[in-house]
């Protein structure tokens, strides 16, 4: 039984992929034997597993995944969080001071306020409650400096390239620091503005372009033009 | 919130269908028992009440003298309201028209007016000026299924009911003589509901199996077996040739109780 | 006001506007042209001028509409006041509570609802000029919206409707032929699962000429869906365009 299309073939919903004894894999369906594209993307596959790698989606919780969040609101015992998903989070006001809360005693604005900016984990969520966050980890905490940017959630392993290669090029190139939120969001700290600009700027070329082949080549050329760029300016 | 059917009913339902059979005992293209009462309210042009199962409709016809529409200057005006008043369910919440009773409304509507079942430019007093405007208002006091075929019934034969009173049109007023007429209605359309559950098609679907369906379908058919309205609704789908299938059963269905009502 | 015609198809075989009796008015479509909303789309069809925007999923307001095992979908069917010829009301009309009510109905099969509990999804379409058809101009540009925000269908759903003018079955009626005609017969499909999502019908058929005037509608469907999976694809096509461009430079 037949797989219809070739690799790195761009689909679209409804799209038949292949008929028979095949896995349907991310971002298909099955329905009487056949395997369909559910989302706008490009067919991968390896042996029985058939993926479609989507163009665009969101993100949709798990359990163990860094994500960064804005507060979006400070409740009674804890914040709400903004986390780039139809669902929002929920992080414990216990879980932030260590110890028990105390209402009478603890006032949480002043450890973290509408429009604060976290990295977290999430520790809990399944489809009858919102996600639930920890910070009680290392690396995980408030934000105080940086340039934050939104990529859509399925682009985030091209950024990362395999190995790690394109995010290390870019680090080195940029000499910025990359924090990569599995839910698209990415934080940016770097030396000079500039430079946080330089990194943003590639990581949006690579969301855009992500289907196209010989990306990282172009980047790192973007980069280093950029950079020389600069280097001539400062001689004049 | 309307009552939530629990998934063993469901199942049940389904279950049989699939074996041909339902519920209450009924064919899959079976109706449930119709009673029609004509004249019920007294101070309206005319009135019916339909029974259909469970389901209870009231229409009432009010007729006032109006302004025709621009584009049809020569004819009179039909319009056709539905309430789903609160007592008629548990989901009916009180308020202006939403969505269903909107969608209910101008289904019978539909049927009337495609079916040129009301001769509009004999209700024609004045060209461009004064014409009759027929309030056709649509009342479900209980809803066990199928509101829409309950509904169209009851409207066609609260239209059959209508007297109007004879009149005299001059210089500009409406005067009322003796003696009462009938509206002049040239055509009796009829619609049929099917509901899509699993893949057998089901005719006048009651309450839970309207909750079970995928979706459904309403024609309205006339006396010479044409189609003049279609509406499809419900979250699910229809294979074309189900579609086909459902205007067979509809016009089978029309011509039988056209030819039980005598209309 | 405008006079009706006498003859809507010619004795060529002609209609008002050149076409054959089985053909499609010319389609535009164009996926992500709006920046805020999550997925957009914009159709020209004929002289129907459609915008559609998809916002979701995404938190339920007001929160006691959400439901535990899937995603509500909202959907509204909205005409600028200077889309017709009579200016209309900006208020919205018993016809385009109905038209809100089935556009959604034809494109809720195409979701997913089970995937996203309490969340819902959005969908705007705004007519911003008339000429017959804006249903099916409307489902055929949300699916598009839906499609391009991400959420995953099974299918795209795409519309076109079919008649009766002058005796004959007509693809596509445009707004003349639509007032005029004997019939109308709007039909939307999710073409690889051969469903049929939406179907209304008004006017005067034999089930005869309902068959045919379907089986024609169907056949535009199709036609315009190749021209949907066209425009998804030219959004990206295009960006691996330039960059092999660059590279053989």
């Amino acid at each position: 039984m037949p797989i219809f299309l070739e690799r790195r073939q761009l689909v679209t919903p409804g799209d038949l992929i292949a008929e028979g004894e095949y896995i349907a894999g991310e971002n298909t369906y099955m329905e009487n034997n056949k395997i369909y594209a559910s989302r706008v993307g490009i067919v991968e596959y390896e042996t029985k597993t058939l993926d479609v790698v989507a163009l665009k989606s969101f993100y949709i919780p798990r359990m163990e995944d860094i994500v960064i969040g804005t507060i979006t609101e400070v409740g009674f015992s804890g914040w709400t969080l903004d986390i780039n998903s139809p669902y929002p989070a929920l992080l414990r006001a216990s879980d932030v001071l260590s110890r028990p809360f105390r209402p009478q005693k603890d006032d949480l604005p002043p450890v973290l306020d509408v429009g604060d900016l976290v990295v977290a984990k999430i520790v809990s969520y399944d489809r009858t409650h919102d996600p639930q966050l920890t910070v009680a980890e290392p690396g995980l905490g408030k934000i105080t400096r940086g340039q934050i940017l939104k990529v859509t959630p399925t682009k985030i392993p091209r950024v990362i390239g395999r190995k790690g290669s394109m995010i290390s090029m870019i680090k080195q190139e940029t000499g910025c620091n990359i924090i990569l939120g599995v839910n698209g969001v990415v934080l940016i700290t770097g030396k000079t503005l500039e430079d946080e600009q330089l990194a943003m700027m590639a990581i949006l070329k690579i969301e855009e372009e992500s289907h196209t082949s010989g990306l990282t080549d172009r980047i790192t050329k973007m980069l280093k033009e950029a950079k020389s760029g600069k280097e001539e300016k400062k001689n004049e | 919130m309307a009552t939530v059917i629990t998934r063993v009913k469901q199942k049940q339902i389904t279950q049989l269908i699939d074996k041909g059979k339902r519920l209450d005992g009924r064919g899959l293209t079976d109706y449930r028992e119709i009673k029609i009462e004509q004249g019920i309210i007294e101070k309206a042009e005319g009135s019916a009440k339909v029974l259909l199962g469970k389901t209870e409709v009231v229409v009432g016809v009010k007729i006032e003298a109006g302004e025709p529409f621009s584009d049809t200057p020569n004819e009179g005006v039909l319009t056709v309201n539905a309430e789903l008043v609160p007592l008629a369910s548990p989901g009916f919440e009180p308020g202006p028209p939403d969505e269903n009773s909107i969608e209910l409304a101008r289904i019978v509507d539909r049927g009337i007016r495609e079916s040129k079942a009301l001769d509009t430019e004999k209700l024609c007093l004045e060209p461009g000026k004064k014409v009759f405007v027929v309030f056709v208002d649509v009342y479900v006091l209980n809803h066990d299924g199928n509101l829409i075929d309950a509904s169209a019934l009851a409207a066609m034969a609260a239209l059959l009911n209508t007297k109007m009173g004879k009149y005299e049109y001059k210089d500009g007023e409406v005067k009322m003589k003796p003696g009462y007429e009938p509206l002049p209605i040239k055509k009796h359309p009829i619609t049929v509901t099917c509901v899509k559950i699993g893949d057998k098609l089901v005719v006048d679907p009651w309450l839970e199996e309207e909750q079970v369906m995928d979706a459904r379908i309403s024609m309205a058919i006339d006396d010479d077996d044409n189609i003049c309205a279609i509406q499809k609704g419900g979250s699910g789908y229809f294979e074309p040739k189900q579609v086909f299938e459902a205007a067979k059963l509809a016009k089978e269905k029309s011509r039988e109780m056209r030819k039980k009502l005598n209309w | 006001m405008n006079d009706k015609p006498e003859k809507l198809i010619d004795k060529k075989g002609l209609r008002l506007d050149g076409r054959k009796p089985d053909e499609l008015r010319p389609v535009k479509l164009q996926v992500g042209v709006l920046s805020n909303a999550d997925g957009s789309a914009y159709i020209e069809h004929g002289k129907n001028k459609i915008l559609a925007g998809v916002y979701g999923p995404r938190e339920v307001h007001p929160k006691h509409l959400a439901l535990p095992d899937r995603t509500v979908v909202k959907c509204r069917y909205h005409m600028a006041p200077f889309s017709v010829q009579e200016r209309k009301s900006p208020a919205p009309s018993r016809r385009e509570i109905e038209l809100s009510k089935v556009i959604r109905e034809s494109l809720e099969p195409a979701i997913f609802m089970e995937y996203y509990p309490r969340t819902m999804i959005d969908i705007f379409v705004e007519v911003l000029q008339a000429d017959g058809g804006t249903r099916c101009a409307a489902i055929t540009a949300a699916a598009l919206a839906l499609a391009d925000s991400g959420i995953p269908m099974r299918d795209l759903v795409v519309a076109c409707a079919a008649g009766k003018v002058d005796d004959t079955i007509v693809l596509d009626l445009m707004d003349t032929e639509d007032k005029v005609g004997s019939a109308d017969v709007p039909v939307a499909l999710m073409p690889n699962l051969n469903a049929v999502t939406l179907l209304q019908m008004d006017g005067t058929l034999s089930t005869d000429e309902f068959e045919s005037a379907v089986n024609l509608a169907l056949e535009g469907c199709k036609q315009i869906y190749a021209l949907q999976k066209e425009a998804l694809r030219t959004k990206y096509v295009s960006i691996k365009e330039e960059n092999k461009e660059e590279a053989e430079e």
